[in-house]
């Protein structure tokens, strides 16, 4: 990489021939181009963020962070969505982290390429790919109605752990990844066996790096709609979920019904812009945090 | 342990062969040596079982696969006693509550395809152009802020995009273009674009970053300018990493509910403009199942929207599996 920025740099320091003039100005449009590319993006993030804080900041207050919805959810707070939400994200990963991380495990460091490993691979991609609503239908089909267990926390927290098990999948083998091939010969090398190389030494040093993971998991959980819509969401309960069994409310589909069904959209706007606010907060601060975290073990692995 | 006939045990071929993981051939070795010794042979075997452990944990996400495409068999399927297959895909009528009813989702599949078409017309060119920006053209620092914000809005939870959608997007559209209604087709592909961009560009990038430099450098000291280098060289090294990344660009796109849902203005009609309001299929289920009487026609035909919908997300994965293992950049030497 270094050498290419070298090169690079020598020619561009060369005053271009007339006849090239034209190639040069070419490349620095193009970049323009992709300059502005990224910006678009960066732009998108911004508009919508800073538009919901401006909209929603107003509607925050302790009221709202700890009440229930009150006069058929025109007032009052959203404290049974949060909770719905913490408990489904957290549920979710009480499933997904387990089975994703032993999945991993078997990936990296025990499967031998061939068949069955390309098979599993295609399901794990497959299963990333499956539409968020199709996993709502399954949930419903599946957890719901085969397995009995109604539309309950139970049953989201399944589905959301589906979803969410490529994901954990994905960052915790790459968490093994980043563990040094030195550190399993040395630990081999002492006599240890394969598992107790994996739980003494592979593991430890891979654990910041899958907590990572299970971060980003939590917060890919919380902001779902359309998996929780047949399986644990209901518009209104007044009570807060106190067995599994139990109907929640979530933020999401807080936010959904809210903005769609019902007479009073207009009155509940500012509702719909907490409501919103304190999705984004949540699941993009979990995301930042992982974010941050990432990059510091990074430079410290350097 | 004995550990005098490990040296024999190794023999050229154990060197010769490519692994993935030089310690591999430690634990075989270790393994063949420990024949005889009792210890050590319940020590293997608990191992053994271990190993067998995680492969069944490692099947759970084809087992899951397995069951989502069963169930939404299972639940789907009896629609088709009431309907042809041929009727259920290519009739245009979606009337499912009225009586008699009608289960045409034509127009829902013509709404998907073309929301997601829209979209991929938006979300391309911008996801690759900042994917080739990220590895080629920022510096080091500036990566390391675009980088984060790209992941920032991959996180954006698709229903506060969809409010977005409708709050702000759906009213500036019907001012400033004069259309019946904001809430189209239009809005729900622009939104789409930005949900299926991070998709896009990170696995662009990771393609593009993966192109051996020497290929770069050699174009470069051949007199090439940087972008005439990114244009004839990088690309066409990082093709099918880059056309992956759109097919599942497209996947997400097209499999998207809550978007939409709230944005695409819900008529079950065959869109025949831009800024015709549309009901692709997620949107249809999504906001369906609710009131459809259990396992009746209604829901059958639902679930039935739901195999479609699978159909397609699962053909546009298998395709870019295809790609990405046909045409993975091994080294310079497969150009």
């Amino acid at each position: 990489m270094k050498e290419s920025a070298e090169i690079q740099r020598a020619i561009h320091s060369n005053p271009w021939p007339d006849k090239h003039r034209g190639r040069a100005y070419l490349q620095q449009v193009v970049f323009l181009f992709f300059r502005v590319a990224a910006v678009v993006n960066g732009l998108a993030l911004l508009i919508v963020v800073t538009f919901l804080v401006a909209k929603g900041y107003t509607a925050i207050n302790w009221t709202f962070l700890t009440q229930p919805p009150m006069d058929s959810m025109t007032k009052g707070g959203i404290l049974p969505c949060i909770i719905g939400t913490l408990c489904l994200s957290l549920g979710s990963m009480l499933i997904a982290l387990p089975i994703g991380v032993a999945s991993a495990i078997y990936l990296h460091e025990y499967a031998r390429p061939g068949r069955v490993l390309r098979l599993i691979r295609l399901g794990i991609n497959n299963l990333a790919g499956v539409p968020s609503v199709v996993f709502g239908l399954f949930g419903l089909a599946f957890f719901v109605v085969y397995m009995k267990m109604g539309t309950s926390l139970l049953a989201g927290s399944l589905t959301l752990g589906a979803l969410t098990l490529p994901v954990i999948i994905g960052s915790a083998e790459e968490a093994l990844r980043a563990v040094p091939g030195t550190y399993r010969e040395a630990s081999l090398g002492l006599g240890a066996t394969k598992w107790q190389t994996i739980w003494r030494v592979v593991l430890p040093a891979a654990l910041p790096g899958i907590l990572t993971g299970a971060i980003l998991g939590v917060g890919r959980a919380a902001g779902e709609t359309a998996p929780i819509m047949f399986t644990a969401a209901v518009f209104f309960t007044p009570s807060l979920p106190t067995s599994l069994f139990d109907e929640v409310m979530a933020l999401p589909y807080h936010i959904y019904v809210l903005a769609t069904a019902g007479t009073e959209i207009e009155k509940t706007r500012h509702l719909q812009y907490g409501t919103a606010l304190v999705l984004i907060v949540l699941v993009l601060g979990l995301n930042l945090i992982a974010i941050i975290y990432r990059a510091r073990l990074r430079r410290k692995m350097r | 342990m004995a550990t005098g006939n490990v040296a024999g045990k190794i023999s050229s071929e154990t060197f010769s062969a490519q692994r993935r993981r030089p310690w591999d051939r430690i634990t075989r070795e270790t393994e063949t040596v420990t024949k005889g010794n009792r210890q050590a042979e319940t020590r293997r075997k608990k191992e053994q079982g271990i190993r067998a452990l995680f492969f069944i944990i490692a099947s759970a996400s084809i087992i899951t696969l397995s069951l989502i495409v069963l169930f939404l068999f299972m639940e789907g399927l009896p629609i088709f006693k009431k309907v042809s297959v041929k009727a259920f895909l290519f009739g245009k009528l979606w009337y499912p509550t009225s009586d008699p009813a009608d289960f045409g989702i034509f127009a829902l599949i013509m709404a998907s395809v073309a929301v997601t078409a829209v979209a991929s017309l938006i979300s391309i060119p911008l996801g690759v152009m900042t994917a080739v920006y990220l590895a080629e053209v920022a510096s080091w620092r500036l990566r390391e802020v675009v980088k984060p914000i790209v992941e920032l809005l991959a996180a954006l939870p698709s229903v506060v995009i969809g409010f977005f959608g409708m709050v702000v997007v759906a009213p500036l559209l019907q001012d400033l273009l004069d259309v019946a209604t904001g809430l189209n087709l239009f809005n729900a592909a622009l939104m789409l674009a930005f949900m299926s961009v991070p998709t896009i560009c990170s696995i662009s990038e990771d393609a593009i970053f993966g192109v051996p430099t020497e290929l770069k450098e050699a174009s470069l000291a051949l007199g090439a300018t940087h972008w005439e280098t990114i244009w004839r060289v990088i690309v066409p090294a990082s093709i099918s990493g880059i056309s992956t990344a759109v097919i599942l660009g497209m996947s997400r796109a097209i499999g998207e509910t809550m978007v939409v849902l709230m944005v695409a203005g819900g008529a079950a009609m065959v869109p025949t403009s831009l800024f015709d309001p549309v009901r692709p299929m997620p949107a249809s289920i999504a906001a369906e199942m609710a009131e459809a009487p259990f396992r009746g026609d209604h829901y059958y035909a639902l679930f039935a929207t739901g195999i479609v919908l699978f159909a397609f997300t699962f053909l546009f994965n298998l395709v870019a599996d295809y790609v990405s293992n046909r045409y993975r950049q091994v080294g310079a030497a497969t150009l």
